[in-house]
């Protein structure tokens, strides 16, 4: 067997509640990445948002890692990083992906054993660490002030996209309009969902907050901390006021 | 409004759940925070009726693993529940039976509870009991149904209401009764074409104060024909059918292409059965 490049998934968000969609983009992209016959998925990590950012409605963080834990319990290979989180203050995603990155060639591959089927491959070559998002990012590099060009370019150049999109649209378009994208194309992976499940965490807490069910939109035990934590009830959407932060 | 003057509903979804899927399972809780919602009903039981294999449908698996499967999907919920009468009849039995049947198991099980309880008379409400299920297999009263005495509806998604539309698929009188005896509760994510259908035709025109449109306010199109495609193609389904849902598949290595090739060029029964009537 040809030896594969190992692959490590980083997703960056607010996880505000994690939810199944957020889970799917995870086994659709390494699905896709195991598909090429190029890359084996090792490892994915979910690194939740600072509180500084400032977005509205966020809950605090020790909360977000906590459930994004708890949704994690039954994954073999996904694993939640609150590392983030836990910076005195709010950072750029490149530079949450350096951090990442350096962790990565320190210490030895982890999460050898988590596939029984694969050979153990000879000294394995240095894992790239992808960005794994929905195809709704690269939209966003587009609007102005949010993103420095310098980080879209290190982000690509560097590391990697992997972007998830949904049935029927069409993410192509968004790499072509942009000249640093369309240089960079060859390191952005568009995967396809292919079942459709729009859980937005804020529909989410939408129905949270209206005393609605959210059974199967997210894992049982996250659904037992958000009623025992009392978090997303009417009184607790306002404790994070302000405006959102660039990258 | 009071507790005891809402009227309990038990939902009834009948379908194939080759394999029951999170959105079947959406079903459910959506309908009932909606049917609670409107402070007329309060909605106690749902049930999840596995059609039997003699409903002939392509790359359809046998019974017994959807049974388990909807079994396992369940195990976490406190109010949907499996019943496998449906699946367990020789032949394939109209979705309206299915109905007759469980609101008269319901109305017997009522009866045996106020027989067995001391206080009411015997006799009266016995004769009260016989009446009201000769009443459900003709003709409904105009009385309302005695408080106590649930009501079952039927929950789909909006692809069976549309499918009333297909010919020889449906009885029309079995539509009607479906919709005039028992009530349907639909799921549906664009409620504009849902009225649409409901206004093309006379008989759901007529009882539409019976028909109940849920809006779906996310997309979710976790369809079982998707499900199966992925697993033939080595996808994963993680996440879009429950845990033990999913490690049940993989175990017993339910869908392949030769499980998809089952009762292929076999004509589905509802079609056989109503068109051999619709020419006798």
């Amino acid at each position: 067997m040809k030896s594969r490049i190992p692959v490590v998934l980083l997703a960056c968000g607010s996880f505000n509640p994690i939810t199944y969609m957020h889970l799917r983009l995870f086994e659709v992209a390494r699905d896709h990445l195991h598909q090429t016959g190029m890359y084996q998925v090792t490892q994915g990590i979910i690194s939740p948002v600072n509180d500084d950012y400032g977005k509205k409605d966020l809950v605090a963080s020790q909360h977000r890692v906590a459930m994004a834990r708890l949704a994690l319990q039954t994954s073999d290979w996904i694993r939640v990083d609150p590392w983030e989180s836990e910076q005195p203050q709010w950072m750029e995603t490149v530079k949450v992906l350096r951090h990442h990155h350096s962790q990565l060639l320190r210490s030895p591959p982890p999460m050898e054993g988590s596939d029984p089927g694969q050979e153990p491959s000879a000294p394995t070559a240095a894992p790239q660490l992808k960005l794994l998002c929905g195809a709704d990012i690269l939209r966003t590099f587009q609007t102005p002030n949010l993103w420095e060009d310098a980080h879209i370019q290190e982000i690509v150049e560097k590391f990697g996209l992997v972007c998830v999109s949904r049935v029927g649209h069409d993410p192509k378009g968004y790499i072509l309009d942009s000249p640093i994208l369309r240089r960079y194309q060859h390191n952005i992976h568009l995967a396809r969902e292919p079942v459709q499940n729009e859980i937005s965490a804020t529909y989410v807490r939408r129905a949270l907050s209206q005393g609605q069910s959210v059974k199967y939109l997210l894992p049982d035990p996250v659904i037992a901390y958000i009623r025992d934590q009392g978090l997303y009830t009417k009184d607790s959407s306002w404790q994070a006021t302000g405006t959102q932060k660039g990258q | 409004m009071d507790k005891s003057e809402k009227t309990e509903v038990v939902l009834l979804a009948c379908g194939s759940f080759n394999p029951i899927t999170n959105m079947h399972l959406r079903l459910f809780e959506l309908a009932k925070d909606y049917l609670n919602g409107t402070g007329k009903y309060r909605v106690i039981k749902g049930i999840i009726s596995p059609v039997g294999d003699a409903y002939k449908k392509k790359g359809l698996i046998p019974a017994h693993h959807r049974i388990i499967m909807a079994e396992l999907a369940t195990k976490s919920s406190n109010w949907v529940e499996v019943d496998t009468w449906e699946s367990l009849q020789k032949e394939w039995t109209e979705t309206v039976k299915v109905l007759r049947h469980h609101q008269e198991k319901l109305e017997a099980g009522n009866c045996d509870q106020r027989q067995n309880s001391p206080v009411v008379e015997r006799s009266g409400r016995k004769r009260k009991c016989l009446e009201e299920r000769q009443d459900s297999s003709q003709k409904k009263s105009l009385e309302p149904k005695t408080k106590g005495v649930p009501e079952v509806k039927l929950l789909c998604g909006a692809d069976l209401l549309e499918s009333f539309g297909v010919p020889n698929l449906w009885k029309s009188e079995d539509i009607t009764r479906i919709v005039a005896d028992y009530g349907l509760i639909c799921v549906t994510r664009d409620g504009s074409d849902a009225q649409k259908f409901i206004y093309e035709s006379d008989v759901l025109w007529k009882h539409q104060s019976n028909i109940h449109l849920v809006n779906e306010w996310i997309h979710n199109d976790i369809s079982s024909t998707k499900i199966r495609r992925a697993l033939r193609r080595g996808q994963s389904i993680r996440y879009l059918v429950p845990d033990l849902v999913q490690e049940y598949i993989e175990k017993h290595d339910l869908y392949s292409s030769e499980s998809e090739d089952r009762n292929v060029g076999v004509v589905l029964a509802p079609l056989q059965r109503n068109t051999a009537e619709a020419k006798s």
